[in-house]
C-alpha cells in the first residue's frame, strides 16, 4: 500500500475541486472494495478525500411516486428502508442477496455501483491486466476463468462486473445523479456502466472530476412481480457466477406486458437487453416464453472454457426466475432453498 | 486410567475463554518491544527461475526503512541441511530463506525489508525492482503425473505403504463386483484466523524472547538455536496462544527466520507478521489423483483393494502423508496393494492439513465403498459392516479398541437412515431433490512422549506446566481437568501453564496426540507427587498412612487419605509442614510402550451421515445435516470435544464443496489467495451438526484412556458429501471440490444421452 494524503470534504463541491484539482486523488466513502485495491496495490491514490460527512446518506421521497438514494446510503439503510421494501422489494432483496451484514452496514450505495471487477487479475498486479494497466494484456483469457464474462466481452477484457444491487437497479431502469466540475447531470443506469471493447479501463461514463451524488427511481408497476435470484458457490460472501434480477407486469389473462430481465456475473456491466424483452409483450406468461425469453438474451454467449457452464446455468435461472416473477413468490433471501 | 472422575467427562468452558474473548489473550503478533522494528516480505512473482536482478536502493530510501535484506546481503546462517530441518522436517533440503538467487515456487520470499513501521515496511517492498531470468513452470499435476515416483526416503516408517498381500489382481479379475475409479482433489490452503507471526524481543545481553506462532514452542526454539548458533540457555520461546493452526504451524515458517535474523543483525527488536495472501504459499494440502479398485463378491465382501495415491511436493522436499494406507486397514481383505507416489512441482513444499492424508485418501476409499454398495446393491451401511474387522490387516496387529459398530448403530438411528430409499433421484423436497450418504472415518491414536511437571502447593493449589501447546483444540482445559481430578480440587484451584520452550518437553501439537500425551504425562507427575507426599507423610510420628503403598492412596478433600477408607488420612497443610517444605513438585513422563506397540495398533473411528438438498435444475448443493458419531476413547470435556468435531467436519464440508486454489499453470500461480475468493464454509452453509461421542474403555491406545480427537472429525465427511450428492442426483462426482459446474455438466450429459 503506497502512503497518502488524507482529507475531509465537507461539502459536494469540495469534493469535487479536490477530484479535479488532483489526478491522484479518490474518494473514500464505505471502503470496502477501495481499501482492499489499496492493499494489493491495484490502486495506489496519492491523495483520499473522505466523504463520509457529505450530507448524501438520506432516501427521500419524489413526487412522482418514486424515491431518490443518497450516495451514501448504506446498503443496509437502502435493503431495510421501508419504502424501498414497499416500492422496490427488488432492490431490497438484490442488495441483501450480496456481500455480509457487517460490509452491507459500510458499503455505500455510490460505491456499491463504482465498486471494480474481482477478476483474479486486476487484483494482481503482477499479472497483465489491461484494466488496471491499459495495454498490458488480458490474464484471464487463457487463464483462470471460471468467474469470467459470457457476454459482451472483449479481446481486452472477460471481467464481469460484481454488484448484485446494479443488476436490480438496471432492470428498474434507474437514474445516476452525478456532479462534476461542469455541474449536474443525470445518466440512466443502463448507460452508467461500460462494456469494455477497447477500454476496459473505464468502468463507467462518468467524466473526471464526477462524483456519484444520488440514485433515483421512479414510481413502477413491479411490485408484485418480481425476483432476485443469484446463484453462487457458497450460500453467503460470495460473488454471484449467475444472477437474475427479473420483474414483470402481467395482464389478467396471464399475458405479459412489459418485462424487465438483467443479468449479473455474466458481463462487464448489468447485462440488459431492452429491444429483446419487448420482443415478449404480449406473450403468455408460461415456462414456454421464459425459455424463448432465455435463449434469446444468451443467443450472443461465448464461454471461455472453463466458464461454459454459466451459458447453461444461466439459462436455467433465468426460466426459474421468470416463474417465480410471474408467479408473485419472489426468492426469499434468508430461504436457502431456490423457490 | 483415570481413577476418580469428578471434574474429567464434564462439558466444561475453557479456562482460557475469558482471555480469549476479552483481548487479554496476547498472540505472537500483539508483542512488542522498545524501539521494535517491523518486517514485510517481499514474493517472487515467477514460479521457477533465478532473480537476475534485485535493485533495493529506492527502498532503501525510503523515509522510515532501515534496512533491506536479500540474497546478495543475508547474514550468514547454517550451511547444512540436518541444521534447517526442524522436528516435523520431510526428507530433502528445507528451505533456507534468502539463500541464493534461485526461485523454486511463486510466492518464495526474495527480501524482507525492515522499518520503523509496518506501513512504510510495506510500501517500501512494492518499489523494489526485481528482474528475472524465468523458466516454464510446472505445476500442474495432471500434466505431470508421469514423473511420479516413489519418495526414496519415507518421512516415517508408517507413512510406507504395507508389502501387497494375497493376489489383488486375479481377485479383481475374477470376483462378480467390481469398480473402479480415479479420484481427485484440488489443493488447500490453511486460513487459519491468527495469521502467522513472530515478535523477537531483543535483550540487553543479547538474549531473545521469540513470540512464535506455531504449534510447539520447542520447536520454534531449537531451530533457530540450530540455524544462527545460538546459545539454547539464551533464547526463550513462547506460544501461549495460537489462533488456530490445524497442522500449518507444525513446522516453523520463514517469518520466525527473518524476525530472528534481523534482530540478531541489527541487535534490535524485531517484529515480522504475514499478510493473509501468504497463506497460499505454504504448507498446503497437496492436489491428489487417486486410482481404487475394489472388488466384491456377491454378499458384498472385499475380494479385491487396490489403491494408488498420488500427490504433490516440491522440487526441493518430499513431503509424504498417509493417503492410501487406510485402504488395506479399514475392512477386512485378504487381497490388497496399494502404492504410494509423489510428483514435484514448481510450488513450496506441501505440509500437515487436518488429518493429512487420512482426509484425502479415505474421501476416495469411501466414496468407492458407496460405488461398491450400488454396484452389489447392499446399503451403504451393511456393506461396510459385513467387512468389519477387529485387527489391524496392514501391521498384523490387534486394534486395541473398535467401537466403529457402535458409530454406525447410533449413528444411523440418530440421522434416521433406515427411511432411506436406495435408489438415487428418488427422494424430493419441493425443487430439490434430497440425498443421503454416509462414510466411515478412520485416523490414527498416537501417544507420543511427553512430560509434565505439577507443583502442589501447601495451600492445596496446583500448577501443572509443560511445553504443550493449545492451538484451540482445549489443552490448558484439559490438563487442567485432569490435575483437578488427581488432586480432588475445583478446576479454578489449578493452573495450567504452557506454550514456553522451557517447559517440560513436549513435541509439536499435531497428530491428535496432545490429550493423551501431555494428558498422561500430567496423570503420571500427579501421582509422583502423591507418592512423595506419602513419603512425607509415613515420616510424620505415629502416621496413619505408615503402611499404605502408593497404590492404595489418594488426595480427598485436601488430605492424602487411603482410598478405601478415607477417614484414614493426613491433612496436605500437615504434611507439608511436617516435612519443612511448602510445595512438592515432580516432573512426569510418558512415552510409547514398546510391549503394547508391538501387539496392538490404536485408531479413532466414525461413522458420519449426511443429508444434502440439489436443486433438479440448477444443480446447486448444499449440505442440510450432518449426524456424527465417533470412537475415540474416553471423552475428558465433552464441549470441547464437541467443538473439535464441529470444527473437523465444517472443514470437510469445505473440502467436499468449496476449497479450491485456483492455479494459473501457465504463471504457477494460486489466483484466488484470499478468503473472499478462496471459499470456505460460510455460516450460512453449515446447518445442523449432531455429533455422538461413543466411549471406549482402552487402556492401551494411551495410559488415561484418552485417543485424540484433533482430525477425526474431517475424515469420511467429504465422502459422505459426495455419496449423499450421487444419492439425490445420480450423479457420481469424483472430483473435488464438488461445484455447482460439476453437477451441472453431468446433467447436461445426462439430458442429452436421454434426448
Amino acid at each position: 500500500m503506497r502512503q497518502f494524503s488524507y482529507s475531509r470534504a465537507e461539502t459536494v463541491s469540495d469534493a469535487v475541486a479536490a477530484l479535479a484539482s488532483n489526478p491522484e486523488a479518490q474518494l473514500l466513502a464505505g471502503g470496502t472494495n477501495l481499501v482492499d485495491l489499496m492493499k494489493y496495490n491495484v490502486t495506489r491514490p496519492g491523495a483520499i478525500v473522505d466523504i463520509n460527512r457529505l450530507p448524501l446518506k438520506e432516501i427521500e421521497d419524489l413526487p412522482n411516486g418514486g424515491l431518490r438514494i443518497g450516495a451514501l446510503a448504506s446498503n443496509s439503510a437502502v435493503a431495510y428502508d421501508p419504502r424501498v421494501q414497499e416500492r422496490y422489494p427488488l432492490l431490497s432483496s438484490a442488495v441483501l442477496a450480496g456481500a455480509s451484514a457487517q460490509l452491507r452496514n459500510a458499503a455505500t450505495t455510490g460505491g456499491n455501483i463504482l465498486q471494480r471487477t474481482r477478476c483474479y487479475y486486476f487484483y494482481d498486479p503482477s499479472t497483465p491486466c489491461n484494466k488496471r494497466e491499459p495495454g498490458s494484456g488480458c490474464g484471464a483469457i487463457g487463464g483462470v476463468n471460471r468467474i469470467q464474462a459470457i457476454l459482451g466481452a472483449s479481446d481486452k477484457c472477460i471481467a464481469v462486473h460484481p454488484s448484485d444491487m446494479c443488476v436490480a437497479l438496471a432492470a428498474l431502469d434507474a437514474v445516476v445523479e452525478v456532479e462534476g466540475p461542469d455541474g449536474k447531470r443525470d445518466i440512466p443506469f443502463t448507460e452508467f456502466h461500460r462494456l469494455p471493447g477497447d477500454r476496459p479501463e473505464s468502468d463507467n461514463t462518468m467524466a473526471r472530476g464526477e462524483m456519484v451524488t444520488a440514485i433515483r427511481l421512479e414510481g413502477n408497476h413491479f411490485a408484485s412481480h418480481y425476483t432476485y435470484l443469484k446463484l453462487r458457490d457458497r450460500l453467503s460472501y460470495a460473488f454471484a457466477l449467475v444472477s437474475v434480477a427479473a420483474a414483470m407486469e402481467v395482464s389478467s389473462d396471464g399475458a405479459i406486458v412489459d418485462l424487465r430481465v438483467a443479468l449479473g456475473g455474466v458481463a462487464h456491466k448489468p447485462w440488459r437487453d431492452k429491444l429483446a424483452e419487448a420482443e415478449f409483450a404480449g406473450q403468455p406468461a408460461n415456462e414456454e416464453t421464459f425459455r424463448q425469453v432465455a435463449r434469446r438474451l444468451l443467443a450472443g454467449a461465448k464461454g471461455q472454457g472453463e466458464n461454459d457452464f454459466k451459458i447453461p446455468l444461466a439459462e436455467r435461472s433465468i426460466i426459474r426466475a421468470l416463474k417465480q416473477a410471474a408467479s408473485g413468490r419472489p426468492q426469499d433471501q434468508s430461504v436457502k432453498a431456490i423457490q | 486410567m483415570l481413577n476418580s472422575s469428578k471434574v474429567v467427562g464434564l462439558p466444561l468452558s475453557r479456562i482460557d475463554g475469558p482471555l480469549k474473548v476479552t483481548g487479554r489473550a496476547k498472540y505472537a503478533a500483539e508483542h512488542f518491544g522498545p524501539g521494535m522494528l517491523q518486517g514485510y516480505v517481499l514474493f517472487s512473482t515467477i514460479a521457477t527461475g533465478r532473480i537476475a536482478e534485485i535493485d533495493t536502493s529506492e527502498a532503501e530510501r525510503f523515509p522510515g526503512v532501515v534496512k533491506v535484506y536479500t540474497h546478495e546481503n543475508r547474514p550468514p546462517a547454517a550451511k547444512k541441511d540436518e541444521q534447517w530441518k526442524d522436528e516435523v522436517a520431510v526428507p530433502g533440503h528445507p528451505f533456507r530463506p534468502l539463500e541464493n538467487d534461485r526461485v523454486l515456487y511463486d510466492g518464495q520470499p526474495i527480501a524482507l525489508v525492515v522499518a520503523d513501521s509496518f506501513e512504510a515496511a510495506r510500501d517500501a517492498t512494492s518499489i523494489i525492482r526485481v528482474r528475472y531470468e524465468a523458466g516454464e513452470p510446472h505445476t500442474d499435476l495432471k500434466r505431470e503425473q508421469d514423473n511420479s515416483y516413489v519418495p526414496p526416503v519415507p518421512r516415517d516408517k508408517q507413512m510406507a505403504p504395507p508389502p501387497p498381500r494375497g493376489n489383488p489382481e486375479g481377485a479383481f479379475a475374477q470376483a462378480p463386483h467390481q469398480i473402479s475409479a480415479t479420484y481427485s482433489l484440488e489443493g488447500e490452503y490453511h486460513n487459519p484466523m491468527e495469521l502467522f507471526g513472530t515478535t523477537v524481543i531483543f535483550g540487553q545481553d543479547g538474549e531473545l524472547t521469540i513470540y512464535d506462532k506455531s504449534q510447539g514452542s520447542q520447536n520454534s526454539h531449537d531451530t533457530v538455536c540450530k540455524i544462527f548458533g545460538l546459545d539454547p540457555e539464551k533464547v526463550v520461546a513462547h506460544n501461549e496462544f495460537v489462533g488456530g493452526a490445524f497442522g500449518s504451524g507444525l513446522r516453523p515458517k520463514y517469518q520466525l527466520f527473518f524476525a530472528v535474523m534481523a534482530s540478531l543483525d541489527m541487535k534490535r527488536s524485531v517484529k515480522v507478521e504475514m499478510s493473509r495472501r501468504e497463506m497460499f504459499y505454504l504448507t498446503w494440502r497437496p492436489t491428489s489423483i487417486q486410482n481404487l479398485s475394489l472388488a466384491a463378491d456377491a454378499e458384498g465382501r472385499l475380494q479385491s483393494v487396490m489403491h494408488h495415491a498420488m500427490h504433490a511436493t516440491s522440487q526441493y522436499e518430499d513431503y509424504q502423508e498417509n493417503v492410501a494406507n487406510w485402504s488395506g486397514l479399514l475392512y477386512k481383505c485378504d487381497n490388497v496393494k496399494i502404492t504410494y507416489e509423489i510428483t514435484k512441482l514448481d510450488v513450496s513444499t506441501p505440509g500437515d492439513m487436518r488429518a493429512p492424508g487420512a482426509a484425502t485418501g479415505v474421501t476416495a476409499l469411501e466414496t468407492a465403498m458407496d460405488e461398491l454398495a450400488y454396484e452389489v446393491g447392499l446399503d451403504p451401511v451393511e456393506l461396510r459392516i459385513r467387512n468389519f474387522i477387529h485387527r489391524d490387516q496392514n501391521q498384523d496387529k490387534e486394534i486395541t479398541s473398535k467401537a466403529l459398530h457402535a458409530c454406525y448403530r447410533e449413528g444411523a438411528a440418530r440421522f434416521g437412515w433406515s427411511e432411506r430409499v436406495m435408489q438415487p433421484r428418488s427422494m424430493r423436497d419441493g425443487n430439490d431433490l434430497v440425498g443421503w450418504g454416509m462414510a466411515t472415518g478412520v485416523w490414527e491414536a498416537q501417544l507420543s512422549p511427553a512430560e509434565a511437571r505439577v507443583r502442589l502447593s501447601s495451600d492445596g493449589k496446583v500448577v501443572v506446566s509443560a511445553a504443550a501447546s493449545d492451538i484451540g483444540t482445549g489443552t490448558y482445559t484439559i490438563l487442567g481437568q485432569i490435575g483437578a481430578d488427581a488432586f480432588d480440587l475445583p478446576l479454578h484451584a489449578v493452573s495450567v501453564k504452557i506454550g514456553q520452550s522451557t517447559l517440560p518437553k513436549t513435541a509439536v501439537q499435531g497428530g491428535s496426540w496432545t490429550a493423551a500425551s501431555s494428558g498422561s504425562a500430567v496423570q503420571v507427575a500427579s501421582r509422583m507427587v502423591i507418592a512423595t507426599l506419602l513419603r512425607h507423610a509415613q515420616k510424620m510420628e505415629n502416621s496413619p498412612l505408615a503402611k499404605a503403598t502408593e497404590e492404595q492412596v489418594e488426595v480427598a478433600d485436601g488430605r492424602l487419605v487411603l482410598e478405601a477408607n478415607h477417614q484414614v488420612g493426613v491433612a496436605i497443610s500437615d504434611i507439608m509442614d511436617a516435612a519443612g517444605v511448602t510445595f512438592i513438585e515432580e516432573n512426569g513422563k510418558v512415552e510409547p510402550d514398546p510391549s503394547i506397540q508391538k501387539k496392538f495398533s490404536a485408531y479413532t473411528h466414525s461413522g458420519v451421515f449426511v443429508e444434502v438438498k440439489v436443486d433438479e435444475e440448477l444443480c446447486r448443493p448444499r449440505v442440510t445435516r450432518v449426524v456424527i458419531a465417533v470412537a475415540a476413547g474416553k471423552i475428558l470435556n465433552p464441549k470441547t470435544a464437541r467443538s473439535q468435531i464441529l470444527g473437523g467436519v465444517v472443514m470437510g464440508l469445505g473440502m467436499a464443496l468449496y476449497e479450491e486454489g485456483l492455479a494459473d499453470h501457465r504463471i504457477g500461480r494460486i489466483m484466488n489467495p484470499n478468503i473472499a475468493e478462496y471459499h470456505v464454509p460460510a455460516h450460512a452453509d453449515v446447518e445442523d451438526i449432531e455429533v455422538i461421542f461413543i466411549e471406549e474403555d482402552d487402556d492401551k491406545a494411551s495410559p488415561i484412556g484418552v485417543k485424540g480427537l484433533g482430525e477425526i472429525g474431517i475424515v469420511g465427511v467429504a465422502a459422505a458429501v459426495s455419496n449423499a450428492i450421487f444419492h439425490a442426483t445420480g450423479s457420481r462426482i469424483r472430483s473435488f471440490p464438488i461445484t455447482l459446474d460439476k453437477i451441472l455438466a453431468d446433467n447436461l450429459l445426462e439430458s442429452e444421452t436421454v434426448q
